[in-house]
């Protein structure tokens, strides 16, 4: 299958940098996946799971918070606030910033403060379904 | 004539003092190989995030939001000042601050406002003597052993905040790049308006944009604001261990060369007192 770069970088480090066949992109929009000569497209991310096909049998699942997913001529480049490896994710971490998002919704106290903290616990509960599945 | 006791306590001091700053030479040795590390991890983030910017900038017409294009005064310009926490590294924090210091002046004879937002308490005691006034604020990092993009974030929206209200037009942030130990460069930046690198490809390419483009650069630009503050402080960091190397060097040697003449004059006096009592037990052995 034809191949094409990708880039997942977060503030601290370059995280994967190669030739790739898929990448599965949680956009704000919805799930999608990049393939070669995917359309160009900009998107924010939300909170979820990047799935990266290297090869037939080698695939890597890494949890991203927050960013932006750039999808160019010249392949796709994903610039995340957040990443890690699934490997390494602590259920601990997740649990603890679910009960942090919990508490910022209980203090919200414009609207537009509560809408953006019910966004973020309805996004890390998804995610915490999607790393017990 | 200082006695040769005088002389002793005056050569075992100076050791003591080499043994400190070859130390502390070490220990920055040690801590700019960490924090080099860091700088250049993140490089490729801001480098990634500036084409993006490129990109999206270019296919924006007319007036896109404010944090973009400015908001079409510059009366009231706000100097982010970052510096170190801690002093003996040479010139590194005071050439930033002549670097402000400059800016400063010459924004005053102009007529405009300043205003001044500190990282870094070394900057803030250096401005404090002449600026007191137009300091709005002071941010200290000195608990953090490493720069995190969590520690930046928080500078960056603070100044959106600030913007937000209406407390400045324009912004610039002041540190120093990293270009190897013997030199780091004083540099100012511009924040708000963004300076947009050229050559973005322009839109040749229809991008799709989701949600929409004025969504994704309302994003966007905040996020690049915490980027920018955090890659200047990665710099920062890493040019101030560089100085203090260089500068603890330079101790170290200067001590060493102290100790060589102090050491040699000791010895001098110490003979001309041996002959001294020589030439007096020989000459009341004569005149027995």
């Amino acid at each position: 299958m034809a191949t094409f770069h990708f880039e997942l970088v977060s503030p601290e480090k370059l995280l994967f940098s190669g030739e790739v066949e898929a990448v599965v992109v949680p956009g704000v929009e919805g799930q999608f996946t990049v393939m070669k000569d995917h359309a160009p497209v900009m998107t924010v991310l939300k909170a979820g799971i990047v799935e990266i096909d290297e090869a037939p049998n080698k695939k890597s699942r890494l949890f991203v918070r927050g960013g932006f997913a750039d999808v160019a001529a010249g392949g796709l480049t994903l610039l995340a606030e957040q990443a890690t490896p699934l490997e390494q994710f602590d259920s601990a971490r997740l649990a603890q910033e679910i009960k942090n998002a919990e508490e910022d919704l209980a203090d919200a106290t414009s609207d537009e403060a509560q809408k953006l903290a019910a966004d973020k616990l309805d996004q890390l509960n998804e995610l915490k379904a999607a790393v017990a599945a | 004539m200082p006695s040769l006791k005088d002389l002793r306590n005056r050569i075992a001091s100076v050791k003591a003092t080499q043994k400190i700053t070859k130390a502390m030479q070490m220990v920055a040795a040690a801590k700019l190989r960490r924090a080099q590390q860091a700088a250049e991890a993140a490089r490729p983030y801001a480098e990634r995030m500036d084409t993006v910017l490129a990109n999206l900038a270019s296919g924006v017409s007319g007036d896109g939001p404010a944090l973009l294009t400015g908001n079409g005064k510059s009366e009231v310009h706000l100097l982010v000042v970052a510096t170190a926490e801690r002093g003996l590294c040479g010139g590194f924090n005071s050439s930033i601050v002549r670097l402000a210091r400059e800016r400063i002046l010459a924004l005053q004879s102009e007529g405009k406002t300043v205003k001044i937002l500190c990282i870094g308490k070394k900057g803030y005691d250096q401005l404090r003597r002449q600026f007191e006034k137009q300091i709005v604020d002071l941010i200290d990092l000195r608990a953090l052993r490493q720069i995190g993009f969590e520690n930046a974030d928080p500078i960056g929206k603070k100044i959106i905040a600030m913007f937000d209200r209406g407390e400045f037009d324009v912004a610039t942030l002041f540190y120093s790049k990293f270009r190897s130990v013997i030199l780091q460069i004083p540099t100012a930046q511009q924040l708000i308006p963004a300076e947009v690198p050229a050559g973005g490809e322009a839109s040749t390419a229809a991008y799709e944009y989701e949600p929409g483009q004025d969504e994704i650069l309302a994003t966007l630009l905040p996020r690049n604001i915490s980027v920018q503050i955090f890659r200047g402080l990665l710099e920062n960091a890493a040019s101030e261990q560089g100085a203090r190397m260089s500068a603890m060097d330079n101790a170290t040697r200067n001590a060493g060369e102290m100790i060589k003449k102090q050491t040699t004059i000791y010895n001098r006096s110490r003979q001309a007192m041996i002959t001294k009592e020589l030439i007096e037990i020989i000459s009341g052995a004569e005149a027995l």
